[in-house]
C-alpha cells in the first residue's frame, strides 16, 4: 500500500531524437520504494518504452547505475524517501546513451587495460585452508564496474581520452597483486597523460563508489609506483607491450 | 513458392532506421564543457578544492597578463606610472590586493596538498589536509588585510 506519491522527471532520449527530454511521472511510493522500483513502476504501469538497465536488485551488479538529483546512484538501493523534492534521473555522465538511462558501456570497458581478469585470491585466515576439493579460495574483484566513478570525475567531464578512475585503480590492482600479469606494462599502461597523471585528485570518484574500491586512493597509490619508477628507470622503457592494450593518449 | 527471408519481408526503410540506431548517442554531461568543473552542488570537499583551484588558478593566469601590462606604463615615462600608483593606493585597488593573495594562498596551499596526496604520501586524509591549510590561509589572509589596509594613506 502506498504512502505518498513522489514525482519522478526521467531523462528521456532514443537515437535518432533531435534532442533528450525529461518525462514526468507520478509514482505511489512508501519508505522503503527505490529508484529502481519506481522506475520498474512507470515501465509496467505508464510507458514500457522507458529504456533502463537493471539485474540484481541489491548492488552487486553495478548495471543500474544513474544520476540522482545530480548524484551518482545505484538505482537499486537509492531510496526515494532519501531524496527531497521531485526526483531527477539521469544516465550517468561521460558515457553515450544508447536508449534514456542505458548508457554504452562498451565505451567504459575499452578504457581498461587488457587482459582484464576479475577473479582474485580471497582475504582468508592464514590459518585456514581450503576445503577439501578446493584448489585455493577466490572471489571477485570488489570493482562491479558501474561506471559511476567516471560520471562523478570532473576531469572526464571535459576530457574523453582519459582512461578514467576504474581502470586506474584496476590497474593498481593487478599492480599490488599482479596473479602472474605483466606489472611492468601495466606501469607503461598507467604511465600516459591520460592515465594517473590526468587526475586532478578530486576524489569524487571514491565520494561515488558503491563497492568501497576507493579509485581516488589507488589512482595516488600508482602514482607512488610510477614516480618510484620514473627514478629508477628514468622512463626508459622499451615499447609498450602488446599484451596490455585500452585507451591510449 | 519462392521463399522469403525475414530481412526480404521488411518495409523500405527498416534497415535505415536500424543502420541509425547501431549509432550511440550524445555522450551524456552534467553541463556543457568546463562549466561542469565548478558545479559543485551535492558534491564533496575534493571537488570544491578542484574547483577553487581552477578558479583562482584562471585568476592568477589572468592577473600575470594584467600586471605586465601596468608594467608597460613604465615605458609611457614617470608620469604614467605615477598616474598608476594614485590609482593603485586606492581602496578598491588594495581589495584587489588583498583578492590577489587570497588567490595565491589557495592556489598555493592547495597545490601543495595536492603535491602531498598525489604524490601517495597522505591519500586517505586530503579533506583534512585541505580544511587545515584552508584554515591558516585564511588566518594569512586576514594578517594580510589588515596590513595592507593600515598601510593605506
Amino acid at each position: 500500500m502506498s504512502d505518498a506519491v513522489r514525482t519522478l522527471r526521467v531523462h528521456r532520449f532514443k537515437r535518432g531524437d533531435d534532442a533528450p527530454r525529461v518525462e514526468e511521472h507520478l509514482v505511489p511510493a512508501h519508505e522503503g520504494t527505490t529508484v529502481l522500483e519506481a522506475l520498474r513502476w512507470i515501465q509496467l504501469q505508464e510507458d514500457p518504452t522507458l529504456g533502463l538497465r537493471h539485474s540484481c536488485f541489491h548492488a552487486s551488479c553495478g548495471t543500474c547505475g544513474v544520476r540522482v538529483n545530480g548524484r551518482e546512484r545505484l538505482a537499486c538501493v537509492t531510496r526515494l524517501s532519501d531524496v527531497e523534492g521531485a526526483v531527477i534521473v539521469d544516465p550517468i555522465a561521460n558515457l553515450p546513451v544508447l536508449h534514456d538511462l542505458v548508457v554504452d558501456m562498451a565505451a567504459f570497458v575499452a578504457r581498461f587495460p587488457q587482459p582484464h581478469p576479475i577473479v582474485r585470491e580471497s582475504e582468508f585466515l592464514p590459518e585456514s585452508s581450503p576445503a577439501d576439493g578446493i584448489d585455493d579460495h577466490e572471489r571477485y574483484e570488489d570493482c562491479i564496474e558501474c561506471g559511476l566513478c567516471l560520471s562523478a570525475c570532473p576531469v572526464a567531464a571535459t576530457d574523453d581520452t582519459y582512461v578514467g578512475p576504474a581502470a586506474l585503480a584496476y590497474a593498481q590492482r593487478m599492480i599490488e597483486e599482479s596473479r602472474g600479469g605483466d606489472r611492468e606494462a601495466l606501469l607503461h599502461w598507467a604511465d600516459q597523460d591520460a592515465g594517473a597523471w590526468r587526475c586532478h585528485a578530486a576524489f569524487e570518484c571514491t565520494e561515488a563508489c558503491p563497492s568501497d574500491v576507493r579509485p581516488a586512493q589507488r589512482i595516488m597509490a600508482l602514482r607512488r609506483e610510477l614516480r618510484g619508477r620514473r627514478t629508477d628507470h628514468d622512463r626508459a622503457v622499451p615499447d609498450r607491450p602488446a599484451t596490455v592494450t585500452g585507451a591510449s593518449a | 513458392m519462392s521463399e522469403r527471408s525475414p530481412r526480404q519481408g521488411r518495409d523500405a526503410g527498416v534497415d535505415e532506421i536500424l543502420e541509425g540506431r547501431r549509432e550511440p548517442g550524445p555522450v551524456a554531461r552534467k553541463l556543457p564543457g568546463p562549466v561542469a568543473w565548478f558545479d559543485i552542488r551535492g558534491r564533496s570537499t575534493g571537488h570544491l578544492a578542484f574547483s577553487l583551484n581552477r578558479i583562482t588558478g584562471l585568476g592568477l593566469v589572468f592577473y600575470l597578463y594584467l600586471h605586465l601590462l601596468v608594467l608597460s606604463t613604465l615605458l609611457r615615462g614617470e608620469g604614467s606610472w605615477n598616474g598608476f600608483l594614485e590609482i593603485a593606493t586606492t581602496p578598491l585597488f588594495l581589495g584587489f590586493d588583498v583578492l590577489l593573495v587570497f588567490g595565491l594562498l589557495v592556489h598555493g596551499l592547495n597545490g601543495t596538498r595536492l603535491a602531498l596526496v598525489g604524490s601517495g604520501f597522505v591519500p586517505n586524509r586530503q579533506k583534512a589536509l585541505f580544511w587545515s591549510f584552508m584554515i591558516f590561509g585564511a588566518i594569512v589572509l586576514v594578517y594580510t588585510a589588515i596590513h595592507v589596509f593600515g598601510s593605506e594613506g
